[in-house]
């Protein structure tokens, strides 16, 4: 019997798979293909203080081995969330961890508020890494000081543990996620979406209806993969990694690199059964290579 | 809902259309006109399912009619019989209907493919109904044996007359409207077709609904990127196609 669980110090997971936020709804889209309780966590679509209307479509765009989205995180809001779906959510034998979102800096704070006052979240995933929601694919996440101040901001109106989301879109990763761990963050997850673009020379438009997208999918896993491994060796808190993971072997790479647990995310928009697909594909793996406790390849990269 | 193996039947490649037809060994779920399947390409190339409307279904059998438009329905239209392919379906509302009615079915190029499902089975239930059927040429018709199998004569136009009536499918509509009696129009085609048809209908005060096109990731709600403009809640929103439509009632989209 293996044991996939893993310890983030402030959590416990069953399980290494997280779903990334985004690509998994309100976590209730997937119930009628599994059991959620076999998740190690549900990481929701993120939350804004008030419903959010998103950008206009087209908001999809497959490219090679990816795709693009500019959805610009549509949702429903706080209230509604927490009346119509934490209370289905909660019945679920797995961590609840909602994705935070704000257009200031406030608005982070007054939802981390507003649902640290909710039974059954056992964390929050701070979405300052967004490349949908200002001009340009600017983010908070792109900026040291920034990212700072929201987090601690964030860190002060609640006492649940604090995932900060940062962005691939910068100079240099690991500065943006030293601020985090200043500011007081109890983990990092890492990459959201690549910013990016296509065109449709014939008709001379932009591909998508928001003009950029974030780019997602296996395409963009080397670059997780060497960020997960930047950023592991330079913070003290757990680096979940995130980053076109569709099989049990991506896991075991992001896994040995350094992260402690990980968010499959496009994945599940081609194949709603991937999570459970890759929880027993990681078990097997764990089976055949004699690993008895996956904690245990943890950080195991010989370099 | 359900993921499903199937094996690839009979292929009718017709100028750009394709006709497929999908097997199944267990027992299918019973798709309504107007649902839709997503269905994976078998091409490495591709990373996402593409959505198709049920163009037809007996039994353990059903069938997709599509354009080859992108490196997914190409992809697709080479498919050789046996294949194996993944598809998740029934997904979506179909179109809504009272055996009572009297129907006109306007459908313009791949836009045919829900409404044929529909010709069937308002034919199985004795509803009333009409086909208008049109394309830029002849070619653009390849449900038209289809129909002709079911012994159901569609009016059809196309855009160099070389076939049936010359003109645009929608030509013909307000005659018909005098002509006959119909209770609710219901259309699928290109977006300039469709909202031709629904401002015609609006006139006459005759209630449309509308089986919509968007691109999609998922198909089954969870990533809200193929919304389309629809009135709601006193208000317009951004509306997944996948789950709240794809048909959707005429006077609720946003044109």
């Amino acid at each position: 019997m293996v044991d996939l669980s893993v310890d983030l110090g402030f959590m416990k997971l069953k399980n290494p798979i997280l779903t990334a936020s985004g690509t998994f709804g309100y976590g209730l889209e997937f119930t009628p293909f599994f059991d959620l309780s076999i998740l190690g966590g549900v990481i929701t679509k993120g939350i804004f203080l008030e419903p959010n209307e998103g950008n206009p479509p087209p908001r999809i765009w497959e490219t090679s081995c990816g795709m693009l989205n500019s959805i610009g995180l549509q949702g429903i809001g706080v209230e509604r969330f927490s009346r119509e779906i934490l209370p289905e959510l909660r019945k679920f034998d797995t961590k609840i961890i909602v994705n935070v979102c704000g257009h200031t800096d406030d608005e982070y704070a007054k939802v981390a508020s507003y649902l640290s006052r909710e039974e059954g979240i056992s964390a929050f995933e701070l979405n300052i890494s967004c490349p949908n929601i200002h001009r340009n694919g600017l983010c908070p996440a792109m900026d040291p000081e920034w990212t700072y101040r929201i987090v601690k901001k964030v860190k002060e109106v609640t006492s649940l543990p604090i995932i900060v989301k940062l962005s691939p879109n910068v100079t240099d990763i690991v500065s943006i996620a030293i601020s985090a761990e200043e500011g007081g963050a109890d983990a990092i997850s890492l990459i959201n979406t690549l910013l990016a673009m296509e065109v449709d020379w014939r008709e001379r438009k932009p591909r998508l209806g928001n003009f950029f997208g974030g780019l997602s999918g296996p395409a963009i896993k080397p670059i997780a993969i060497r960020m997960v491994f930047q950023v592991v060796k330079r913070v003290k808190i757990p680096v979940i990694g995130i980053g076109g993971i569709s099989k049990g072997e991506d896991v075991m790479e992001f896994l040995v690199t350094g992260a402690r647990a990980v968010e499959v995310g496009t994945a599940n928009l081609f194949d709603p059964y991937a999570c459970p697909r890759i929880i027993e594909e990681i078990k097997g793996i764990c089976e055949k290579e004699g690993i008895k406790k996956i904690e245990e390849i943890i950080g195991t990269l010989k370099v | 809902m359900e993921d499903l193996e199937v094996r690839v039947g009979k292929k009718v490649v017709k100028n750009s259309y394709v006709i497929l037809s999908l097997l199944s060994d267990s027992d299918l779920f019973d798709a309504k006109p107007g649902q839709f399947l997503m269905v994976k390409p078998p091409s490495p190339e591709t990373l996402l399912r593409r959505p198709f409307s049920v163009f037809n279904q007996e039994g353990k059998k059903f069938e997709i009619l599509f354009q080859i438009c992108g490196k997914g329905t190409l992809s697709l239209s080479k498919v050789e019989e046996g294949d194996n392919l993944r598809v998740l379906g029934p997904l979506g509302n179909g179109f809504q209907f009272e055996k009572s009615g009297s129907f006109l079915l306007v459908g313009g190029g791949r836009g045919i493919a829900p409404l044929f499902f529909l010709s069937k089975v308002f034919l199985k239930e004795k509803i009333k109904f009409k086909v208008l059927y049109g394309g830029k040429t002849s070619s653009d018709l390849p449900a038209l044996d289809y129909f002709k199998k079911e012994k159901i004569e569609p009016i059809l136009t196309t855009e160099d007359g070389s076939a049936g009536i010359k003109g645009l499918v929608t030509d013909p509509l307000e005659e018909l409207i005098f002509s006959e009696n119909f209770s609710e129009i219901f259309a699928c085609g290109p977006k300039g077709m469709m909202k031709k048809v629904f401002e015609i209908a609006k006139k006459f005060q005759i209630p449309t609904q509308f089986s919509l096109e968007e691109r999609m990731a998922c198909g089954f709600g969870a990533c809200w990127g193929c919304v389309a403009r629809i009135r709601k809640n006193n208000g317009e929103e951004w509306v997944k196609v996948c789950k709240e439509g794809p048909v959707f009632k005429g006077e609720d989209i946003v044109w």
